[in-house]
């Protein structure tokens, strides 16, 4: 299982790598979010609670994008019935689904965080990036699992774009109350305050029990 | 399609009946019996309405989980069909628990909304998600796996009520820690006792209301099926 | 929270418990209306049925009638 994960895995990788498809237009329309954030907010530099919140919503605007385009390769030159086909597990392409989506969530923050410190951020950005680190990325993973279960929920119908935003939306609120609550501590103006233990807790924890869910859930969305 | 032998419409006249009586008993209660409460006055008589209403329609929502589960463990068609009645039935009475919540909350506390009122908050996000359910449903052509793809929402949205409520909670309680206190503790007898009989109420009400939908879905279904058969018995002895 | 007096307050209570009044009448109208459907469909299947009566007693007609007539 872990050959052919890394097998479909190489071929996510390889197709953005070669089409640049997903990436740049993540990246490009989370520096757009910075920027309307500066106009909406009227505000040259931002801290605390309201930094945070504007860039948890800038990842996740980013990452909508990404969740729509996940399936779309396989959907649209016919390769989903060809994966299908193959004698590949479930589990297999559900990890590198969610793999591929957290790889480019990863390169898409390594561009975005250092412009929303540059941009927005009115504290130094430095001495919260080891907390931020760890916020960011277990927050990637569940991103990457309720993405991946989401981008197969709605591949197979009519109106794909606009099923992944309402539905990926309201089910990952968990992860952008965790997530902002801590990054919100990181950005105080008086510098970082210690993280409390509950909202990486809480996002470990969601992500296993969703993790689990579409483990349980997966062979039902791809089994045609 | 259904199984033939279901019969969804039994017992629907007694559960009916029941859920009339037990909800005129309790709005009756609520209204001649009942003391009002010393904090809030006259005005708590929306808890009898308000929070009954909103724990049946959020069982509603983890038991159309649970039929979704039903429904991919066993291919039947029937678990669908139920899943999607508790669903749909839930999401109407939510609209009613969101709109009792907001008069609730402009009467007591001068605004139609409070963000630190965490069941309400995690309300209306489960609201947000499950209004998803019928557009991401009928956006499938293929019966079969509209009924997977229906379950699998079904389940991962029931897994996800408790879920989102833990995580409003905590994110309400260290922002604003003077809402922890429950709405329900320490309360005198003759109000917990109209409120178990609402809640029983509101129950029957709820279970009247998803076998009378089942029941008028499953007529339909069959009527359909029905005619389809007369229209090609006709068809082939006109051609014979 | 100040406790409302009761004129003010009635008001709420009143228009909470026609919400939910509301919410199961529209629900009632919802299902007449596919009640309607149902009807219509029966309907629909009546004159169906009476057409395969006549073509089938017209038929049997036509099997009795048929050599006689000759």
């Amino acid at each position: 299982m872990i050959g052919q994960t890394i097998t479909l895995l190489r071929k996510d990788l390889l197709l953005e790598f070669r089409d640049r498809e997903s990436v740049p237009a993540m990246a490009l329309l989370a520096a757009a979010t910075l920027v309307v954030f500066h106009f909406a907010l009227g505000q040259r530099s931002i801290s605390g609670e309201l930094a945070s919140g504007a860039l948890w919503v800038t990842l996740l605007f980013a990452s909508m994008l990404g969740i729509s385009r996940l399936f779309v390769a396989e959907q649209e030159d016919g390769g989903f019935d060809a994966v299908l086909l193959a004698p590949v597990e479930r589990t297999a392409i559900l990890l590198a689904k969610a793999t591929a989506l957290l790889i480019f969530l990863v390169i898409v923050e390594l561009i975005a965080v250092p412009m929303f410190g540059v941009l927005l951020l009115g504290v130094p950005l430095g001495p919260a990036i080891p907390g931020l680190i760890g916020v960011l990325l277990l927050a990637d993973i569940c991103i990457a699992i309720v993405g991946a279960l989401v981008s197969a929920l709605a591949i197979q119908t009519r109106i794909r774009e606009l099923l992944v935003p309402i539905l990926a939306l309201p089910l990952l609120l968990p992860v952008v109350i965790a997530g902002s609550r801590a990054s919100g501590q990181l950005f105080q103006p008086g510098g970082p305050a210690a993280v409390a233990g509950r909202w990486p807790l809480m996002l470990a924890l969601y992500g296993v029990v969703f993790g689990l869910l579409s483990f349980a859930l997966y062979d039902y969305l791809l089994d045609d | 399609m259904t199984d033939k032998t279901q019969v969804h419409g039994r017992g629907l006249r007694r559960l009916a009946f029941a859920a009339t009586i037990t909800l005129i008993g309790a709005f009756a209660m609520v209204f001649f019996w009942t003391p009002n409460e010393a904090d809030q006055g006259f005005i708590q008589k929306i808890f009898y309405l308000h929070v009954p209403l909103a724990i049946v329609t959020l069982c509603g929502f983890v038991a159309g989980g649970i039929f979704g589960f039903m429904q991919l463990r066993t291919g039947k068609r029937v678990w669908d069909l139920r899943s999607y009645v508790a669903i749909h039935l839930s999401l109407m009475l939510a609209v009613a628990v969101l709109i009792t919540g907001a008069i609730w909350a402009k009467a007591s506390w001068g605004h139609w909304w409070v963000w630190d009122e965490p069941v309400l908050v995690s309300f209306l996000v489960v609201f947000l998600l499950y209004a998803c359910y019928q557009p991401l449903r009928f956006a499938i052509e293929d019966p079969e796996r509209q009924a997977r793809y229906a379950a699998v929402f079904a389940v991962v949205a029931g897994a996800f009520v408790p879920i989102n409520f833990a995580a409003v909670r905590l994110a309400q309680a260290y922002t604003h820690p003077r809402t922890l206190g429950t709405t329900t503790g320490g309360m005198p007898g003759s109000m917990m006792l109209t409120f178990l009989i609402s809640m029983l109420g509101m129950t029957l009400l709820f279970m009247t209301l998803w076998k009378f939908e089942l029941t008028s879905k499953s007529a339909r279904m069959r009527l359909s099926s029905i005619r389809r058969r007369i229209a090609r018995e006709t068809t082939t002895e006109q051609a014979a | 929270m100040p406790a409302l007096p009761l004129d003010s307050a009635g008001k709420y209570v009143a228009a909470a418990y026609l919400v939910f009044l509301g919410v199961i009448l529209i629900y009632v109208a919802i299902m007449a209306a596919r009640l309607g459907r149902v009807e219509r469909e029966i309907t629909e299947l009546d004159k169906l049925l009476e057409i395969r009566d006549e073509a089938n007693a017209t038929a049997r007609k036509s099997t009795v009638d048929g050599p006689n007539s000759e």
